[in-house]
């Protein structure tokens, strides 16, 4: 496993796909962005028009998939397929945990990036798929400092917080991101001595918490993804720390998407500036209804999911 | 006046960190610009990585569009990197709807023309006043140079395509200097910048 980016003296004359630095590279251009989850070629354009850095493909969005129940899947080739041609920006799209095949057909279909997501069902109860694997990078969701680093080192080029995806609440991201901080600022105080402890502790490689602790972030691009319903939900999102966010349901579960969606990211680019956001938080119509998270049965927290 | 330049990061969306980052590395005091008042106060500005349709379209958004082609076109020396190589070409081959460019270089620019994210690559790219070998090239969904006016210089070309581009005091690159710690494009960009500032002072 390489946990930091690969920096030889003499690169390669013959050009090299899929390396660390290119898959971690792309996540480094979606920075200060908006990823939006889309259903249709129609819906993919309406987010590309308002500004959105990228679009996640997916047959039903999160609230839906909640609603209905059911084994949640790879979205349909066809689907997937249609989306990427009706846009320029970069499309993800979603595979089940573990489910190393559907990652396969979706590095197959070309799409962008990967999500490796607790949304969809997972296919694997143990184990997540090696993204070291895959020339496609995948971005996969974390609940605090330990998941993520397993998620590294396993390939995954981009993490972000997991939410609770299609409630319209950010209780959950906002818990996910704070701890990921007070995790890294904690680690920041040790001393090498006790890094191998707090490695031991967080169930994640010496090297990579080593280069935390030296780095003071991640190594990897951080979003937020998970119930950012409004421009100010995803300002907070990004005062935190998150260097981007993810929209599920909020958008085209809402009165007035393309408004909604502009709005959102506008309050992403000035996050640090309350009268930019105020601006951008009036007249959006109806916002998407929300789920008290504490309402929530055990067995329909997605967050759980993962390990 | 003291000797460091000040050199802004067009800070709207991308990967802003990383070009401040090898700016200061470069000898810069680099400061992020979102504003229009902030472009005053730059002796160069860099436009980084990252979606040329959102950076675009916050920039006419938040009033920035104009301020930055009268800079431009006053002669402020500018940097782009891959979304910034496009936001400073005068024409995109394949602009999305309402697409508009800073502009500052007679270029034609394609988008995406290397290919997806799966195409994407790292290869070793010599470019033309840059010392000490060949630059570390990461092209991420990279944009080419279709096409040069007579004003502008070639810098650097991979696989037959056009990769890097000056034009007075605008520089452009397909690449992404900024994310490999090897900071010579950064120099030679603020070298052109110190020269600038010589040159107003005299």
């Amino acid at each position: 496993m390489s946990s930091t980016l690969p920096n030889p003296a003499q690169p390669a004359d013959t050009p090299a796909t899929g390396t660390a630095r290119v898959k971690r590279g792309m996540a480094e251009q979606l920075k200060g962005g908006v990823i939006m989850d889309v259903v249709t070629p129609e819906q993919a354009k309406i987010a590309e028009d308002a500004g959105a850095v990228a679009v996640m493909a997916l047959e039903r969005v999160p609230a839906d998939i909640r609603k209905d129940g059911g084994v949640a899947r790879m979205s349909d080739p066809d689907m997937v397929e249609g989306i990427i041609g009706a846009v320029s920006i970069p499309v993800m799209a979603k595979s089940r945990i573990g489910h190393f095949v559907e990652a396969q057909v979706l590095q197959s279909l070309g799409v962008d990036y990967i999500d490796e997501s607790e949304v969809l069902t997972p296919a694997d109860e143990v184990n997540h798929s090696d993204k070291w694997a895959f020339t496609t990078p995948f971005v996969c969701g974390a609940t605090g400092l330990g998941e993520a680093l397993r998620r590294i080192a396993e390939g995954a080029a981009m993490i972000r917080s997991k939410g609770e995806a299609g409630t319209g609440n950010v209780v959950e991201a906002v818990r996910h991101l704070r701890r990921i901080k007070n995790e890294i600022a904690r680690l920041r105080g040790y001393d090498n001595n006790e890094l191998y402890a707090a490695a031991k502790e967080l169930r994640a490689p010496y090297e990579l918490v080593k280069e935390v602790a030296d780095l003071g972030r991640l190594p990897v691009v951080l979003f937020s993804a998970g119930g950012v319903a409004t421009p100010a939900d995803a300002a907070l999102m990004r005062q935190l720390g998150a260097e981007g966010v993810f929209v599920g349901s909020g958008i085209f579960k809402s009165g007035d998407p393309a408004r909604r969606a502009a709005a959102i990211v506008k309050a992403t680019t000035f996050y640090d500036d309350p009268k930019v956001v105020a601006d951008a938080s009036r007249n959006l119509g109806e916002a998407m209804v929300g789920i008290n998270c504490d309402t929530l049965p055990e067995a329909e927290r997605y967050a759980n999911r993962g390990w | 006046m003291s000797n460091t330049p000040v050199v802004g990061v067009l800070a709207l969306q991308g990967d802003v960190r990383e070009h401040l980052v090898a700016l200061a590395a470069a000898d810069a005091v680099a400061r992020p610009v979102r504003r229009p008042e902030e472009l005053a106060d730059v002796d160069g500005l860099v436009v980084p990585g990252g979606e040329s349709t959102t950076i675009s379209k916050l920039a006419v958004l938040f009033g920035l569009m104009e301020p930055l082609r009268a800079h431009v076109r006053a002669g402020l020396p500018v940097y782009g990197t891959c979304a910034g190589m496009i936001m400073l070409a005068d024409k995109i081959l394949d602009p999305r709807s309402g697409q508009e460019t800073i502009g500052g270089i007679d270029m034609i620019v394609r988008r995406n023309a290397f290919g997806r994210q799966n195409e994407s690559f790292e290869a070793r790219v010599d470019v033309r006043g840059v010392g000490g070998g060949a630059v570390e090239g990461l092209f991420i969904r990279a944009p080419w140079v279709e096409s040069v006016g007579a004003g502008a210089e070639v810098l650097a070309e991979h696989g037959g395509h056009v990769v890097a581009v000056r034009q007075g005091n605008a520089l452009a690159t397909s690449f992404h200097p900024e994310l490999t710690g090897d900071h010579r494009v950064h120099r030679l960009f603020v070298d052109m910048v110190r020269a600038d500032r010589t040159a107003e002072s005299l």
